[in-house]
């Protein structure tokens, strides 16, 4: 009787040390897979030239500048809204039926799928507004996906200062705006940053979104209003044709290192904070 | 002494200069108006909703006026050319495909939250859950590259064929809802206080009794979100599963049989649809955004749910 | 000079007595459907220093956040009666609930440096009330944390953060930042709770100094400290859970302490020092 409990015991916690390891070495799969066949692809030609021939040999610059020139601009786009959305939220609102309202659509927004967002963003960007497979097309619409994750990371955000820290500024005759845009905000801004690179990590990675906004056009962007084709569109048009499996394996080697560097540089922040408060 | 009119017009101890300030007009407007632009940011959340459901169903709504939304969401065939527009089989696609992630998936992911949240040691938590998080930043199409190239071949070998259709759908699936769902479940467990547990090891109980008896009946709401939101991710998730589901729009024929679904069925017909094809494609993404909102408000009521009963 | 719940009556409207700083007359404060204040009438003298006593939950630091209308900021909160600051209702119509913070400094139990540099720290009242030149700055900054004590200790290291002085260093340095918008009333909500005992010393001298020209409330559990540092006392007390509470007693340190009127009081005060 009570060796059956030990047993049991024992092989369940076996069980929950399998399913915890199983996700590093499936992380660790997927990376080692990416990384030992892009390794050799991966060089400064690679990243720094244009592709040129029906399978796209060569590099992939226009593509890098697509990716990053969409998401920078998604992010400045985004970032004002977001956090000022979430300063009302975290300070000014009241509960209610406003918030409740306000909150619905947030989360309803966070759970549409990015290929609804795809379209959407093609209905009213790229052919009801006429900014036509733009830069710009796909930033709007990336601001919408990125719009609900910036708000609940800086409301978070906002919500960890303490009060009392508040409560010093009022009580000196500080304004509620006083407050918050010289205490609150400063106070809460290393984790509005983390946010705001997690989003911004999401939406490097993102495909369904800009594949129907920005276009599938090799082309390096200048303007806001030009065509591009992102690296994440690239991988895959390049993945399903299977002409160039050596260019797809170095754009998922640079996706893979630009998101490792996004989420490690916002785990690094995060940790300075949190060692700088103590 | 509530009768007592208020006055400010007592005499002054120290003159005017001490008088009260009144609140002055100019600070008044700025701190108002800025309250607004405020909550103006906070609207755009419910004008993107908004939006989409505007634009998405303008461009959607011709399907179910003129096709009719009973040969729509209801025909068993999905012939654009033939002016067959059932949506039936790629919703059943969309079914099989994440239900059967689920199955695969959640036990993976409740485990992996268990292990974070109650048994892995401080050193090895450090290393499991940047890890989980980390699976959730890896983008989609690269998930699709790796099943297409490596799952692929593995499941053909399994199942004949070439591989592609639901089997590696769902293992590939499993994989980008586990952080979803276990990261959401460790919250839920999190959530506990440390008494519980304490109660329940102080009675003698092993640590798989406190688990089973204890800590996942007492977070069991937390995990059915967990598990819905989950869902919500398989359901939408697009690239990964173009990528791999082998994009043939009929009914479930086996696991390693292709199949379509209608995330992927947009990003297949899209770049060549035009006319009353394309409006089908607008009308399935209105299907999706309808589905999706649905789990929303699921998780939604369910927290009501768990706030009344606490 | 004495006040007594006797001098509360109907009709009663209180005077523009020199030594008034503040007066009350029937405050009652609600948190939504709960009454936590009732009935409270007194009047706090000028230039002195006044304790408000009582056991945890009495109210006593609700009533000093009604004094500065921090109340204000937590919704719900409902104060009826009068307070006047020099003879005018602060909670009339119209008033700046911010200006009148800014006459009514507050420093509160947890020492609450804003995450910024010692400098700033002080400077942040001047500041937000307009003052620019770097000059100006410099000499209140100077000034205030001369009056805070602080000076000695904080002139060479002005740029560090404020979060890096210890508890009692962090405490001084709210006070200094309250001084700098020269406040009339500062109101000190447990203000030694949360600090070492030789700070303590320190923050009780400051208040010393200080009351000559600042008029001090302050909310202690500590009743050595309350015979210590105040010249009048009042005494609150919540009799039945759920009811609200009222001030039983107030009147000069001395008496309360060596010969209270009212057996509540002298209950409790021989509780705590016995």
């Amino acid at each position: 009787m009570k060796d059956m409990k030990r047993i049991t015991n024992a092989l369940a916690l076996a069980v929950f040390w399998i399913a915890g390891l199983t996700t590093v070495v499936v992380l660790g799969a997927v990376i080692l897979y990416v990384f030992v066949n892009g390794i050799g692809h991966l060089n400064l030609a690679f990243i720094f030239t244009k592709p040129h021939g029906v399978n796209a040999e060569g590099g992939i610059w226009p593509m890098i500048v697509s990716t990053m020139y969409v998401t920078g601009l998604a992010m400045v786009i985004v970032t004002p809204i977001a956090v000022l959305a979430a300063v009302y939220l975290a300070e000014y609102a009241v509960q209610g039926r406003l918030v409740r309202i306000i909150r619905f659509a947030a989360d309803t927004l966070a759970g549409v799928p990015s290929i609804v967002m795809g379209l959407f963003g093609l209905a009213l960007f790229v052919e009801g507004m006429g900014f036509g497979f733009s830069v710009l097309s796909g930033a709007l619409a990336l601001s919408f996906l990125m719009l609900p994750i910036v708000m609940r990371t800086t409301e978070e955000a906002i919500r960890a200062v303490p009060k009392f820290i508040r409560w010093g500024s009022y009580g000196l005759g500080a304004t509620k705006w006083q407050t918050v845009s010289r205490i609150v905000l400063p106070a809460a801004m290393p984790r509005i940053i983390t946010g705001l690179i997690l989003a911004t990590g999401r939406a490097v990675g993102e495909t369904a979104v800009v594949i129907f906004t920005m276009g599938t056009m090799i082309n390096t962007p200048l303007l806001p209003t030009d065509p591009g084709r992102s690296m994440t569109v690239h991988l895959y048009q390049m993945a399903m044709e299977g002409i160039n499996l050596p260019a797809a394996f170095g754009t998922a080697l640079l996706l893979m290192v630009m998101i490792l560097f996004f989420n490690l540089s916002a785990r690094w922040l995060l940790r300075r904070n949190r060692r700088m408060q103590g | 002494m509530a009768d007592e009119p208020r006055t400010n017009d007592m005499p002054s101890v120290r003159g005017e200069a001490n008088n009260l300030k009144l609140v002055s007009r100019a600070t008044y407007f700025k701190e108002a108006t800025l309250k607004n632009l405020f909550l103006l940011c906070a609207f755009m959340a419910v004008a993107g909703v908004a939006l989409i459901f505007v634009f998405v169903g303008y461009r959607g709504w011709p399907i179910f006026s003129e096709v009719g939304a009973g040969n729509f969401l209801f025909g068993m065939e999905w012939l654009p050319t033939k002016g067959l527009f059932g949506i039936l089989p790629l919703f059943v696609g969309s079914i099989v495909v994440t239900l059967g992630a689920l199955l695969l998936g959640t036990p993976v992911a409740v485990g992996a939250a268990v292990f974070l949240s109650e048994i892995a040691p401080p050193k090895i938590r450090s290393v499991v859950r940047p890890a989980v998080e980390l699976l959730a930043g890896v983008p989609s199409v690269v998930y699709g590259f790796f099943g297409l190239l490596i799952l692929r071949p593995i499941v053909a070998d399994l199942t004949g064929g070439l591989g592609f259709g639901p089997l590696t759908a769902w293992i590939i699936l499993a994989i980008m809802i586990i952080p979803t769902i276990a990261t959401l479940t460790e919250d839920a467990l999190q959530s506990i206080p440390d008494g519980v547990r304490e109660a329940s090891y102080a009675m003698g109980a092993t640590t798989w009794q406190t688990i089973s008896r204890v800590l996942l009946p007492a977070a069991k709401i937390g995990i059915v979100d967990a598990i819905i939101l989950g869902m919500g991710r398989a359901i939408g998730e697009t690239m990964a599963v173009l990528m791999v589901v082998g994009n043939a729009p009929g009914f479930f024929r086996g696991m390693g049989e292709p199949l379509s679904t209608l995330t992927s069925q947009i990003v297949m017909d899209m770049p060549y649809a035009s006319g009353m094809h394309r409006t089908a494609l607008f009308g399935m993404a209105i299907i999706l955004f309808l589905v999706s909102m649905g789990l929303v408000l699921t998780v939604r009521l369910l927290s009501r749910l768990r706030e009344e009963t606490s | 000079m004495s006040h007594t719940l006797a001098e509360h009556q109907p009709g009663f409207v209180p005077t523009a007595d020199a030594c008034v700083k503040i007066a009350v007359r029937g405050l009652d404060f609600f948190y939504g459907d709960f009454q936590a204040l009732t009935d409270i009438t007194c009047d706090i003298r000028d230039n002195s220093v006044t304790a408000f006593i009582g056991p945890s939950g009495c109210g006593k630091s609700t009533f000093l956040r009604c004094f500065n209308r921090m109340n204000d900021l937590i919704i719900g909160t409902k104060v009826e009666g009068l307070i006047t600051l020099d003879g005018q209702d602060i909670y009339a119509p119209g008033v700046d609930p911010v200006d009148l913070r800014r006459r009514i400094g507050m420093i509160f139990q947890q020492p609450n440096p804003f995450p910024m540099s010692i400098y700033d720290n002080v400077a942040y009242g001047p500041r937000l009330h307009g003052m620019k030149k770097k000059a100006d700055l410099d000499e209140v900054v100077e000034t205030s944390l001369k009056r805070a004590n602080l000076w000695k200790e904080v002139k060479d290291i002005l740029g560090r953060g404020g979060l890096t002085l210890s508890g009692g260093q962090q405490q001084r340095l709210c006070i200094a930042r309250v001084l700098a918008v020269q406040p009339d009333v500062l109101l000190m909500d447990e203000p030694c709770s949360a600090i070492d005992p030789t700070s303590v010393q320190k923050i009780e001298d400051l208040m010393a100094e200080l009351k000559s020209t600042v008029t001090i409330i302050i909310v202690t559990h500590n009743m050595q400290q309350a015979a210590r540092v105040s010249d009048e006392t009042a005494f609150f007390l919540q009799e039945v859970m759920g009811e609200p509470a009222m001030l039983v007693e107030f009147g000069r340190t001395a008496d309360i302490f060596t010969s209270p009127k009212d057996k509540r009081t002298e209950d409790y005060i021989t509780g705590r020092f016995g």
